[in-house]
């Protein structure tokens, strides 16, 4: 697995730590790209804030921004990273102990 | 951080390896104990399918067929997409211990890295609207 794959996966981890952060990326999931100033409208959270977590999110690779209307730049929800994180939870989530006593106890009833 | 690629259990179980065998490759069998029913191709490159009541269902591809050693296949990962070409790698080994067996499960296969993420995440136009950002931060902080 290269490097990159887990710094990617942390990121994400990072991002998802803040509640304003997971905020945005719900807002960004939900209603398509959007502009800071669309965000600021739609959240309880300052522009200055939302400011420093988009360009925090955008560093990470987790949104990119892209030219909009009048110079205005709209920020785009990155899917590719969070797969990269649902991996990562994937192996957490897996459950063998259960499929396993389930077998055991096949066994011992036929 | 640590990613983890790799899951093993061992169970001791206190059946012959055949029985075991039969219980883990045959649809009576895994239609009992790991889904709700299941159908099932027994041979490398068959098929099987588990499914459970409630609609879940999985699909496995058969990979290896050693009775009563090695039973392998690969199936999709939770949480991708269905037609997601990355997929685990399940194998089950069964090895004598007295009258009973032990059984090891090692599913492998959760860190693989998609191609794409590579090329969404870093490069692109994130860096050419770096500056561009600085330019929205500076508004914004001024506002």
């Amino acid at each position: 697995m290269p490097p990159e794959t887990e710094a990617v996966a942390e990121r994400v981890f990072v991002a998802l730590a803040d509640p304003s952060r997971r905020s945005l990326l719900a807002a960004l999931a939900e209603g398509g790209p959007a502009t800071a100033t669309d965000l600021a409208n739609r959240l309880p959270i300052t522009r200055q804030a939302i400011a420093k977590h988009l360009a925090l999110l955008t560093e990470a690779g987790l949104v990119t921004a892209e030219p909009g209307e009048r110079r205005r730049v709209r920020y785009r929800l990155q899917s590719a990273p969070m797969r990269v994180a649902q991996q990562f939870l994937a192996a957490l989530a897996r459950d063998w102990d259960g499929p396993l006593g389930a077998l055991t106890d096949y066994l011992d009833k036929t | 951080m640590g990613f983890p690629d790799r899951i093993e259990r061992v169970v001791e179980i206190a059946h012959s390896p055949a029985k075991v065998w039969a219980a883990i490759t045959t649809a009576e069998g895994l239609g009992t104990w790991f889904g709700n029913d299941a159908e099932i191709d027994l041979r490398p490159g068959g098929t099987a399918r588990l499914t459970w009541t409630g609609g879940h269902a999985a699909d496995l591809r058969i990979e290896r067929v050693e009775e009563p050693t090695a039973f392998a296949y690969t199936w999709h990962i939770e949480g991708l997409p269905d037609n997601d070409p990355r997929r685990t790698y399940v194998e089950f080994t069964l090895e004598p211990v007295g009258a009973g067996t032990r059984l090891t499960v090692v599913e492998s296969g959760f860190a693989q890295a998609p191609e794409d993420v590579r090329r969404k995440s870093f490069d692109g136009n994130t860096q050419g609207w770096a500056a561009e950002l600085g330019e929205l931060v500076e508004y914004l902080d001024a506002a």
